[in-house]
C-alpha cells in the first residue's frame, strides 16, 4: 500500500477521535502546522496532545475544541509569552494538563522507544511537577540507593514530524535541531512524515547519516511545501516572526480567535490555499537569501 | 494578578518605562541593558551555559564578546554553540542559531550533559521567585482564581541539574512572594540541606537579577540583597519584596554596563526588541 498520501487522507486515516498525538517535536523549528490545521478542519475531538515546548500550534488545536488533555512541558507563544486560548481552556473550561519538563518528555518517549516501562532520572526531584503526577515515581537506585525519579514510558498513538525531504517509503532526511523527534518516532504506534519535498530514494540513500526517520516506521508520507509555516525549516524558509506577533495580537479574545481560525484554517482549502493567502511577497521574503551548503561527504570506499 | 502572566514583551515595555537612566559619566542605558550586563558577568570564561532565550541569550553574546570568549552555549532543542548566532534570534530554533553551530542534535544529548554535571550555569525566567529561590512558572491561584502560565519547559531540568542557576525577573511583591504556590523549578526548597534531602545532585540558585536589584544566597539557602541598581534605594527594594529580605551593611550598587558591553548588546539587538 502506498504511503504517499494527501494531508487530508493522512489525517483521516491515522488521527482518529481520542488519539494521542505527538507533534511540535523539534521544538520551535519544523512545527507541523499544516497537519495541525487539517486536524482542526476534520473536527477531531478528544485528542491528547503530546510535546515538549509547544509553540502556538497547540493553542490553535485547543481553541478549535479538538483537545481533551495536554501532556507537555510548556504551552504558549515562545516569542511573545502566553498563549491565550490555552490559558482560557485551562482557567475556564477545565482542559486537563499533565505537566512535564522538557527532559522528562524526552525520557518518557525514549523509554517507550526502548521498550522499557520507565527511565531513571534526577530531574524534578523536590518539584511540584512530580507531585501527584502519573509520570513520576520516586524510587531508590537498586545499585546505590540514591533517590531517583522513574519517568513512565509514553506511547503516542501517532507522531507527526515535519522534515525537509523524504522518499515515498518515508525514509526521511532532516537537519537542524531534532528536539525529541527521533525518540517520538520510535515510540509512537504510527508516524506521519510531512516533507517539504518528496525525492527519489537514491537521494535519501546517498546520506544515511542524515536519515533520522527510517521508512519502515512510517505509515504516511505527505508532501507539503511551506507546511511548517510560520515556524522555520532550515534551508527552505525562515521563521515568520511577524506572524507569531500578529497571532498574539489577534487571539486575545475567544471571538478574535474564532475569526483567526476562520481566516487561516477553516476558511482555506488546504495548504496551497493558505500559501496563496499569505501572498507571494511574504513567501518570497521568507525564502533563503544566502545559501550555506554543508561540505560534500564522501561515502565511497 | 494579570501582571504575572504578562508576556515578556509587556515586561520589557514596563522596564523601558523607567529609562533612560543617566549616569554621571553620561552613559545612557536601559534597565534591560543593565540586567543583561549583570547576567553576562555571571558567566565565567570557559563555562558550559544553558543559555535560554530573551535577555539571557543576549547576556551570552555579551559575555562571549567581552570577558568569557571561551564560554559554550547549550540550548535544550539540541543546539550547542561556541559562537553566538550571527543575528538576533527570537527562539532557539531560528535558522541563524543552527548555521555554524558546534553541534546540532537532540534534546536527550544536551540534557545528558546537564544531568551528568557538566553544565556550569543555567539562566531562567519565572513568574515568581521566593525567599529560597524556588521558581514558579506553572500556575498562580489568587483572589481572581487560577492563572495558568506556560509551564516548565526545560526550567525545572536546569534548576534541578545545573551546577548553579541565575534568575531574571521583574521586581515586585507579586513576583517575589515569601513562598511560591507551586514549585516548578526547585531552588533551595526550605533552606540548607533541602536539595540533598530531595535527592538533587548539586546546584541551586546563585543569583536573582531583578529590575531593581541583585539577590544572592547565603549559607542558610535564603536570599539576601547583594546590590541595588543605580538610582534605586534599598528601602524601595525591601518594600517591593514579599518577605523580610535580609540586607546587611555591605549592600553594593550593581555595576553599570560598560561601553564595551553596551556596544555588544546594541550590535546584537539592533532594534531593541529585547533590550529597549
Amino acid at each position: 500500500m502506498s504511503k504517499d498520501l494527501s494531508m487530508r487522507e493522512a489525517i483521516a486515516d491515522l488521527v482518529p477521535d481520542g488519539a494521542s498525538v505527538a507533534l511540535g517535536l523539534q521544538m520551535e523549528q519544523m512545527i507541523p502546522f499544516a497537519a495541525g490545521h487539517e486536524i482542526i478542519r476534520q473536527k477531531r475531538r478528544g485528542l491528547t496532545l503530546i510535546g515538549p515546548i509547544s509553540d502556538i500550534l497547540f493553542d490553535q488545536i485547543i481553541q478549535a475544541g479538538c483537545v481533551e488533555r495536554v501532556i507537555a512541558a510548556w504551552v504558549g507563544n515562545v516569542m511573545m509569552g502566553s498563549a491565550y486560548n490555552f490559558r482560557r481552556a485551562v482557567e475556564k473550561d477545565g482542559l486537563k494538563v499533565t505537566n512535564l519538563t522538557n527532559f522528562s518528555v524526552a525520557l518518557a518517549l525514549q523509554a517507550a522507544a526502548m521498550g522499557v516501562p520507565f527511565l531513571p532520572t534526577r530531574t524534578a526531584l523536590g518539584s511540584d511537577i512530580a507531585r501527584d503526577n502519573p509520570f513520576f515515581v520516586e524510587f531508590a537506585s537498586p545499585f546505590s540507593g540514591e533517590r531517583l525519579h522513574a519517568v513512565k514510558a509514553l506511547v503516542p498513538d501517532v507522531a507527526i514530524a515535519h522534515v525537509q525531504r523524504a522518499d515515498r517509503d518515508g525514509n526521511a532526511h532532516c537537519w537542524g535541531n531534532f528536539g525529541v523527534m527521533i525518540e517520538a518516532v520510535r515510540a509512537a504506534k504510527r508516524v506521519i512524515v510531512v516533507a517539504e519535498e518528496i525525492v527519489e530514494a537514491e537521494v535519501i540513500a546517498s546520506d544515511p547519516n542524515r536519515t533520522v526517520i527510517p521508512g519502515f516506521l512510517v505509515s504516511a508520507v505527505v508532501e507539503c511545501p511551506m507546511g511548517a509555516h510560520p515556524s522555520p525549516v532550515q534551508g527552505y524558509y525562515k521563521r515568520d516572526d511577524a506572524f507569531f506577533r500578529q497571532y498574539h495580537e489577534q487571539t486575545k479574545s475567544k471571538q478574535d480567535s474564532d475569526a483567526w481560525r476562520q481566516r487561516w484554517v477553516q476558511g482555506v482549502n488546504g495548504r496551497d490555499d493558505y500559501v496563496n493567502q499569505l501572498g507571494a511577497c511574504r513567501v518570497a521574503d521568507l525564502a533563503v537569501k544566502q545559501h550555506a551548503y554543508a561540505a560534500a561527504t564522501e561515502f565511497g570506499y | 494578578m494579570d501582571g504575572l502572566c504578562a508576556s515578556r514583551r509587556d515586561l520589557n515595555n514596563l522596564m523601558s518605562a523607567t529609562v533612560p537612566i543617566s549616569s554621571p559619566a553620561t552613559v545612557s542605558y536601559t534597565l534591560s541593558e543593565l540586567m543583561v550586563a549583570a547576567a553576562a558577568r555571571e558567566i565565567r570564561d570557559g563555562e558550559l551555559v544553558f543559555v535560554g532565550m530573551r535577555l539571557p541569550l543576549i547576556a551570552f553574546v555579551v559575555a562571549k564578546k567581552t570577558h568569557a570568549p571561551h564560554a559554550i552555549g547549550l540550548f535544550e532543542n539540541g543546539v550547542i554553540r561556541s559562537t553566538p548566532a550571527a543575528e538576533l534570534i527570537y527562539t532557539m530554533a531560528d535558522p541563524p542559531n543552527i548555521l555554524g553551530a558546534t553541534q546540532c542534535l537532540d534534546m536527550l544529548g544536551v540534557m545528558s550533559l546537564l544531568q551528568s554535571g557538566r553544565v556550569h550555569l543555567g539562566f531562567l525566567g519565572a513568574a515568581e521567585v521566593d525567599r529560597f529561590g524556588n521558581l514558579n512558572s506553572t500556575e498562580v491561584r489568587g483572589t481572581k482564581g487560577l492563572v495558568r502560565l506556560p509551564g516548565s519547559g526545560g526550567a525545572c531540568d536546569i534548576a534541578s541539574l545545573a551546577q548553579r542557576f541565575v534568575v531574571l525577573l521583574e521586581h515586585s511583591r507579586e513576583r517575589l512572594p515569601e513562598r511560591v504556590g507551586y514549585i516548578t523549578s526547585p531552588g533551595n526548597g526550605e533552606g540548607t540541606g533541602w536539595r540533598q534531602r530531595a535527592g538533587l545532585p548539586r546546584g541551586g540558585p546563585s543569583a536573582v537579577i531583578t529590575t531593581k536589584a541583585v539577590l544572592r544566597f547565603g549559607e542558610t539557602g535564603e536570599a539576601y540583597l547583594a546590590s541595588v541598581h543605580p538610582g534605586i534605594e534599598v528601602d524601595e527594594v525591601l518594600a517591593a519584596t514579599g518577605w523580610k529580605l535580609n540586607s546587611g551593611e555591605n549592600i553594593g550598587v550593581t555595576p553599570e554596563p560598560t561601553a564595551e558591553e553596551l556596544q555588544a548588546i546594541r550590535e546584537y539587538d539592533k532594534d531593541g526588541f529585547w533590550t529597549s
